[in-house]
């Protein structure tokens, strides 16, 4: 079963994470005139022409729970599911659905609603859907823990 | 010049992602556990995030270029389309599965949890099945 990891309610360390993630979004479309989405940087480091940037986005990424380690002594609290065969599968459909789907969190849901893009609201309101209807089955259907 | 703002640019978003909470696939989770152990911090993320960029696309666009490569490369508004809402559903359940979006999922890296080292060749496999699936010609997936 699935077990439950209890977390604290933080809306002003939220809110500042998501205003962080907004400014390095702006920050790409200033001086790159790209969308931040990760899935797009990833596809893009591969790919693209202007792969520079993008590998370096992404050691970025890498580098800041290092840089959190430095400044604050420990590493950022993180519980990840053991269940190997379920995380394979979790990681499988996050790649291909965000491939098919052109898009995910940053790039539907941060980028796109900043856009008023009606494809990413529609995006946006799928995957939402899906995965709290997913949360819902494997805590509440499935014989969950909660 | 692009390769150190791009880092910068990367750094900033995975701190953002740490502070958020965003990073931690248990705090995800109960934020999409609506009617159980529901954890509403991450509202306060989108809203943050979508906001400040909301504001700030605004302002670097009142450019006619952006600042290090030539042009702006804005996805065109396309049609609601089967391939979209489908992707979307797929990701949707794995999310749900595992607690990680793609962002969160890099900024794990480092922690080397065993779920994590699964999690992300899985996820590199499946972008390479996605794009493979967006540009087949089978008619189902096609708008």
């Amino acid at each position: 079963m699935l077990p439950v990891t209890p977390t604290d309610f933080t809306p002003w360390a939220s809110l500042g994470g998501g205003i962080l993630i907004g400014l390095s979004a702006v920050m790409v479309m200033a001086l790159f005139g790209r969308i931040a989405g990760i899935v797009g940087i990833t596809q893009g480091a591969v790919t693209a022409a202007d792969r520079d940037w993008r590998i370096a986005f992404i050691a970025g990424l890498i580098g800041a729970p290092l840089l959190w380690l430095l400044a604050s002594g420990s590493f950022p609290a993180q519980t990840v599911s053991g269940n190997l065969p379920m995380m394979a599968l979790a990681g499988l459909l996050v790649g291909t659905g965000t491939a098919l789907g052109s898009g995910c969190t940053s790039g539907h849901g941060v980028c796109g609603l900043a856009r008023l893009s009606p494809r990413s609201l529609a995006a946006v309101a799928t995957f939402m859907a899906c995965a709290a209807l997913t949360v819902f089955v494997l805590r509440h259907v499935a014989g969950g823990a909660a | 010049m692009r390769p150190i703002l791009g880092f910068l640019a990367g750094l900033v978003f995975g701190l953002g992602l740490i502070l958020s909470g965003m990073s931690n696939p248990a705090k995800v989770l109960n934020f999409l556990d609506i009617f159980g152990a529901w954890d509403p911090s991450l509202a306060f993320v989108m809203g943050g995030a979508v906001v400040t960029t909301f504001l700030g696309y605004r302002l670097a666009w009142r450019r006619p270029a952006p600042v290090l490569l030539p042009d702006f490369d804005i996805p065109r508004r396309g049609a609601i389309d089967t391939p979209l809402l489908a992707g979307a559903a797929l990701f949707g359940i794995g999310w749900g599965l595992g607690g990680f979006c793609p962002g969160p999922a890099w900024t794990a890296l480092p922690l080397a949890a065993p779920g994590t080292l699964v999690f992300i060749p899985a996820m590199l496999a499946g972008i390479w099945a996605g794009r493979r699936l967006k540009s087949s010609p089978a008619p189902a997936l096609r708008s």
